[in-house]
């Protein structure tokens, strides 16, 4: 590989394990790509363990196990006991499905030290519906466990239209089940939930109004409950720090393999993304031209190249760029000096249209039929 | 929230202090998250450790660096400790 960089680049801290993408989930906002199904070669148990150790070697520390469902994989307590091993902390990223009491306390003797469940909703209705499964009581049940096994408990609700207005049933969802953390991730617009966009875009309104209970909440449980609020970037002037600045932290290696500077990055056109089977971590971190493509500031054309928040949000995201603009080069159209800013209120409006129509257009699932159908 | 000189001071079962040899320091682990700490920050948590009240850390760590008047620095370090989580004093 090409030597692209001058100066050697930061190591990363946060390697994403993506162990499948097998799920027996169906949310529509799904994060995996659409064409999913076309993936199915996984990475093989001393595959993984050989990227754990070399990532560690590296400098990564936090480690988040997630899919697909990562349960699904029959390794994972012989993973996590090699991650343990390695002095990682790890997450384990599910929705609790498959989930057993036995698993609970095998994963703990292994060395696990956190697990995330995610809920789609307060209501069994539907929570069981945005998944497309029926999970509810399940994964209510996996929250106390994981709570009566000494394990730090994130809970994870994707916050859209479906499900915005249970804003208070979902904070005291939270409370009842004693989490020690809350993440209301609003949506982000990339893979699935990019194609179901009309259908889960919230308005401004409903935003304004769900922001203002979440913080009202956040600070009557302070020092009991943390909350990580995921801004709803649509809403904001200027965009996210994508990543924390492309390749410096974050590390995601795909489910076949395929090393992403970001999880949504396997939708970029020409980056030639390399895998772990072909190259050793330290090779695809320093040396890839994946990995350098957007690292520091060279890459910018105006607006950014002249801006003065440049080392401040980079950019933003080029999933997001590529997405909305065509092109992963440009400046991300959530910032309001972006010439294609205004592709941010067209589908704000249309979201708004769509919420109003008579028949609204149902919402399409995560499922392998459907990602046949869309790749 | 603040410290209770009575009760001693245990670093919390929920994070990890840990050496980074990548990084050269200690750091404390959490979900998705880590702090990066100085060493007289380490120092200080590795004394939590259920058996020790503020008077005794203080008095320990004085001991070690051979010097005095650490308290208030100590203090206002477990405070911020407190409220985030990394310690308690069940």
């Amino acid at each position: 590989m090409a030597g692209l960089t001058k100066t050697k680049p930061t190591p990363p801290r946060w390697l994403l394990a993506e162990l499948t993408y097998a799920c027996p989930l169906q949310c529509p906002y799904c994060s995996n790509p659409l064409d999913y199904t076309k993936y199915q070669n996984e990475l093989d148990t001393e595959d993984w363990k050989r990227v754990l150790t070399q990532a560690r070697k590296m400098g990564a520390v936090q480690l988040g196990f997630s899919g697909g469902e990562p349960l699904t994989r029959q390794d994972l307590p012989e993973l996590v006991k090699h991650a343990r091993e390695l002095g990682y902390y790890s997450n384990l990223i599910t929705s609790g499905y498959g989930l057993t009491e036995e698993k609970i306390i095998a994963l703990k003797a292994a060395g696990l030290d956190h697990i995330q469940v995610s809920i789609q909703a307060s209501s069994q209705e539907l929570n069981d519906h945005i998944a497309g499964t029926a999970s509810f009581n399940h994964k209510k049940e996996v929250a106390h466990l994981v709570k009566k096994h000494g394990y730090p408990m994130v809970l994870c609700v994707v916050i859209h239209r479906e499900n915005i207005h249970q804003m208070p049933e979902i904070l005291a969802m939270a409370e009842e089940l004693g989490a020690d953390y809350l993440e209301l991730a609003n949506t982000q617009y990339y893979g699935w939930a990019h194609t179901n966009r009309d259908q889960l875009l919230p308005t401004k309104a409903q935003f304004e109004k769900a922001e203002i209970i979440a913080q009202a909440f956040k600070e009557q449980v302070a020092g009991k409950m943390k909350i990580y609020y995921v801004v709803p970037d649509f809403y904001e002037d200027r965009p996210k720090a994508c990543m924390n600045g492309w390749g410096t932290t974050f590390l995601t290696i795909a489910p076949d393999g395929v090393a992403l500077p970001c999880h949504s990055a396997r939708e970029l056109p020409g980056l030639d993304c390399p895998s772990v089977k072909d190259y050793s971590v330290e090779e695809i971190w320093n040396e890839s031209k994946a990995f350098n493509y957007f690292r520091g500031t060279e890459w910018m054309k105006e607006p950014c190249r002249s801006c003065d928040e440049k080392d401040k949000d980079f950019g933003g995201c080029h999933c997001q760029a590529y997405l909305l603009t065509g092109d992963m080069h440009n400046t991300d159209p959530v910032c309001s000096k972006s010439p294609h800013h205004g592709v941010i209120q067209e589908a704000i409006d249309s979201a708004a249209t769509s919420a109003l129509a008579e028949n609204e257009k149902p919402l399409i699932f995560r499922n392998s039929k459907n990602s046949k159908l869309l790749s | 929230m603040s410290i209770n000189p009575d009760l001693p001071i245990q670093f919390s079962r929920t994070h990890r202090l840990q050496w980074e040899e990548a990084q050269q320091k200690n750091v404390i682990l959490y979900p998705e998250g880590m702090v990066e700490l100085n060493q007289s920050s380490a120092e200080i948590l590795k004394l939590c450790d259920g058996t020790r009240t503020l008077a005794q850390i203080v008095s320990d760590l004085e001991a070690a660096f051979s010097t005095s008047g650490l308290t208030n620095d100590i203090t206002a370090f477990l405070e911020v400790a407190l409220q985030n989580g990394w310690i308690n004093q069940n």
